[in-house]
């Protein structure tokens, strides 16, 4: 594989809960000795079952191997303690693994943290340049790139003040200069686009893209799914420190959202029914516009919810289908049902909802599904909420609102609707 | 089979004791001249007297010393005038005990940043004897402004050959209190008691170095105690090289120059491998 450049192997990583040692330097060495000659260590806590704990550690990463191909943009996701940050520290060198082994080929550069290194009673340039060696560069190398950096970084005026006088956002922006202009093959990003204000965070993803379109290797991680889904082709699930996923974007942060949530839920092998002696949930799909159950849409593309239930008896009731469309976060983008309601016979039932392209914001939704009625006060017959997910998907190819690659980064909403806009001149 | 797919770096687990980098600290030398000149330049930014203080502190401390050790204590100073006498050592000591007080705490005090980034760690302690170094040269001048003064009013003063040994003492006082600072500091991420125990035995240390006192004032029989004391030939060879006062004894010497190499080999061995993984500790 000559395109690889990151190779991990089984790599683990623990670490010692509670007191790292004996806390005396006797019962370290004693230990240590037992250690040396291969003894127990009679300072090991012992458990009910009287065998000897070797520790009570906690393993931030477990047996984890993966690739990463020159080019890729890779994202890390995963709840908080699923190892992510413990995976870029190990890369980056700053701790080393308890057992596997990480193969890197080029310079690794992390925006770990912006502005590393920054003293505050130093001047911009002189920070610079502390903080450029710092990240790895040679100081010739960055008085080529100073034009640049000053320029990315838009402090010009205050380059010879000591940064404690600038504003966190000056201050962000230096420090964000410096790291944009590393250069380096492989670039670890951590969240450090939650800083900065919105033009700042544009450029940011800006100089991401061209980083990675310039055939370096980015490795991301973040909390924004919709940032990921929308830089990332491909993306690491990590889960208690082990990759649950790993694959194409779209199905990583689908299976992270509903934990295994699909375009097709099928209700009626569950062994358990679904409803009330009125109506049961049979199934639900997402498919596109040839009835194809699918799970990645393009955001330009019309697409349908389809739901399948069974009426158990024939009553009065005008039963109402109603979806929820949720985004990450828990958000409700909306609630959809029907315009005109019928009264059913029992019997199986289709119902489908037709969702426009160019409607629906990129990124992923849930959706629940549910039959309510209002005969005489409100029941829900069955509410299964999250059940369907799927993704939208900007091509990112400048067509969709984007201007050719004017804007870049995430577009904030749940939906983009396509509207129209008039311009007329006053007279 | 790694080799022919040419890795640049391979992240292993921490294993051996003796994986010391040496072309990579290299390759980061333009980030030890930064630091340098950070902590040159930082050090007394927002000060009225400013760099002044390079020169304040020793001159103090030497009047202080003279008053008390000289004139209360009225401890003999083999006949060279006080000033000079407690100055030479005061000089030599504080660039010791800055090197070895500053590079102690490395891990502590820069968890923070090696916490983030990843560049040769010693670095940081190399940078920090450099920067004790020019303190130290231009407290040097100020003693050589005084040995001109105490000279030319006729001190009896007899500079020696031996001045041209400095340089390699100098090298050695830097690489002394380098490599115990560094064993400190590898010590401290687990044990924290010794950054106290640092402060307070380099004060204690002193006292154990012929620095308010003259060698000659030992007795024979405790001279070998000092022997041990790799500080005390350095300052007692720095003194007789200047002001001809005391003695030299390169047997001595040597044993302190062995003991220099064996703390700052242990340093740095200690210091390369707890490195990898203190960031856990800290």
């Amino acid at each position: 594989m000559s395109d690889t450049v990151i190779k991990v192997e089984h790599l683990s990583k623990e670490y010692h809960l509670g007191t790292i040692s004996h806390g005396t330097l006797y019962r370290d060495l004693q230990s240590w000795s037992a250690r040396l000659l291969g003894k127990e260590d009679p300072n090991s806590k012992i458990d009910s079952i009287g065998r000897r704990v070797r520790n009570s550690a906690f393993k931030a990463l477990d047996d984890v191997s993966f690739e990463v191909k020159q080019g890729d943009v890779l994202g890390v996701i995963g709840r908080n303690g699923a190892g992510k940050s413990t995976l870029l520290k190990i890369i980056s060198r700053v701790t080393a693994p308890s057992s596997g082994a990480i193969k890197i080929k080029g310079h690794v550069a992390s925006l770990l943290e912006v502005g590393t290194g920054f003293h505050p009673e130093l001047t911009g340039r002189e920070n610079i340049f502390l903080n450029g060696t710092i990240l790895g560069m040679r100081k010739a190398e960055i008085q080529r790139k100073l034009d640049g950096i000053v320029d990315f970084s838009g402090v010009e005026q205050f380059l010879d003040s000591p940064v404690k006088r600038y504003s966190s956002g000056m201050y962000v922006r230096l420090a964000f200069a410096v790291a944009a202009h590393l250069e380096p093959e492989i670039l670890l990003v951590d969240e450090v686009l939650a800083v900065g204000d919105i033009q700042f965070q544009k450029q940011c993803l800006g100089k991401m893209k061209e980083i990675s379109e310039g055939g370096r290797t980015v490795i991301f991680v973040s909390h924004s799914l919709q940032t990921i889904s929308s830089l990332c082709e491909k993306c690491l699930l990590l889960e208690d420190g082990r990759i649950k996923r790993f694959g194409a974007t779209t199905e990583v942060v689908l299976e992270y959202l509903g934990g295994g949530g699909s375009s097709c839920a099928n209700f009626t092998n569950l062994g358990k029914v679904v409803g009330d002696s009125f109506v049961q949930l049979l199934m639900g799909e997402v498919i596109n516009n040839k009835q194809e159950p699918v799970n990645e849409i393009d955001i330009r593309e019309p697409l349908a919810i389809r739901m399948r239930f069974r009426v158990l008896q024939d009553s009065a009731i005008r039963y109402i289908p109603n979806f929820h469309f949720i985004v990450p976060g828990g958000l409700y983008a909306f609630v959809s049902s029907p315009q005109k309601l019928h009264r059913l016979s029992s019997g199986d039932y289709e119902t489908t909802c037709y969702i426009p392209g160019n409607f629906l914001n990129e990124g992923a939704y849930y959706v629940g599904l549910a039959i309510s009625s209002y005969e005489p006060g409100l029941t829900i017959h069955f509410f299964e909420p999250a059940v369907l997910t799927f993704n939208i998907k900007d091509p990112m190819d400048g067509s969709v609102g984007r201007y050719g690659f004017g804007y870049a980064n995430v577009m904030p909403g749940v939906v983009r609707p396509q509207l129209d806009w008039g311009v007329q001149k006053l007279t | 089979m790694d080799r022919q797919d040419n890795w640049t770096t391979i992240i292993r687990p921490v294993s051996g004791w003796l994986n010391f980098n040496l072309a990579e600290l290299w390759r980061y030398r333009d980030l030890i001249v930064l630091f340098v000149r950070r902590d040159f330049v930082a050090i007394y930014k927002q000060t009225i007297l400013g760099p002044l203080w390079f020169l304040l502190q020793p001159l103090f401390s030497t009047l202080v010393f003279t008053v008390i050790f000289g004139k209360i204590a009225n401890i003999p100073t083999d006949g060279m005038p006080p000033m000079l006498f407690y100055m030479a050592g005061i000089v030599a000591w504080n660039y010791f005990a800055t090197c070895l007080t500053s590079t102690s705490n490395t891990f502590v005090a820069n968890a923070g940043i090696f916490g983030k980034v990843y560049f040769p760690r010693l670095t940081v302690p190399v940078s920090v004897v450099i920067v004790g170094l020019l303190t130290f040269a231009i407290q040097l001048f100020l003693f050589i402004g005084f040995f001109f003064y105490f000279y030319l009013r006729g001190a009896p003063l007899q500079p020696s050959l031996w001045i041209l040994a400095m340089p390699l003492l100098v090298v050695q006082m830097g690489i002394l209190g380098l490599g115990m600072g560094i064993l400190v500091s590898s010590l401290t991420t687990k044990y924290r008691d010794l950054s106290f125990a640092v402060g307070f035995g380099t004060q204690l240390g002193m006292y154990a170095t012929p620095i308010v006192y003259p060698m000659s004032q030992i007795p024979e029989r405790w001279q070998w105690l000092y022997a041990i004391n790799p500080m005390a030939s350095i300052v007692e060879t720095f003194r007789f090289a200047f002001l001809g006062s005391g003695s030299v004894n390169p047997q001595y010497l040597a044993i302190s120059a062995g003991m220099t190499l064996l703390i700052f080999f242990v340093g740095i061995v200690l210091f390369s491998r707890i490195e990898k993984t203190f960031m856990d500790t800290v």
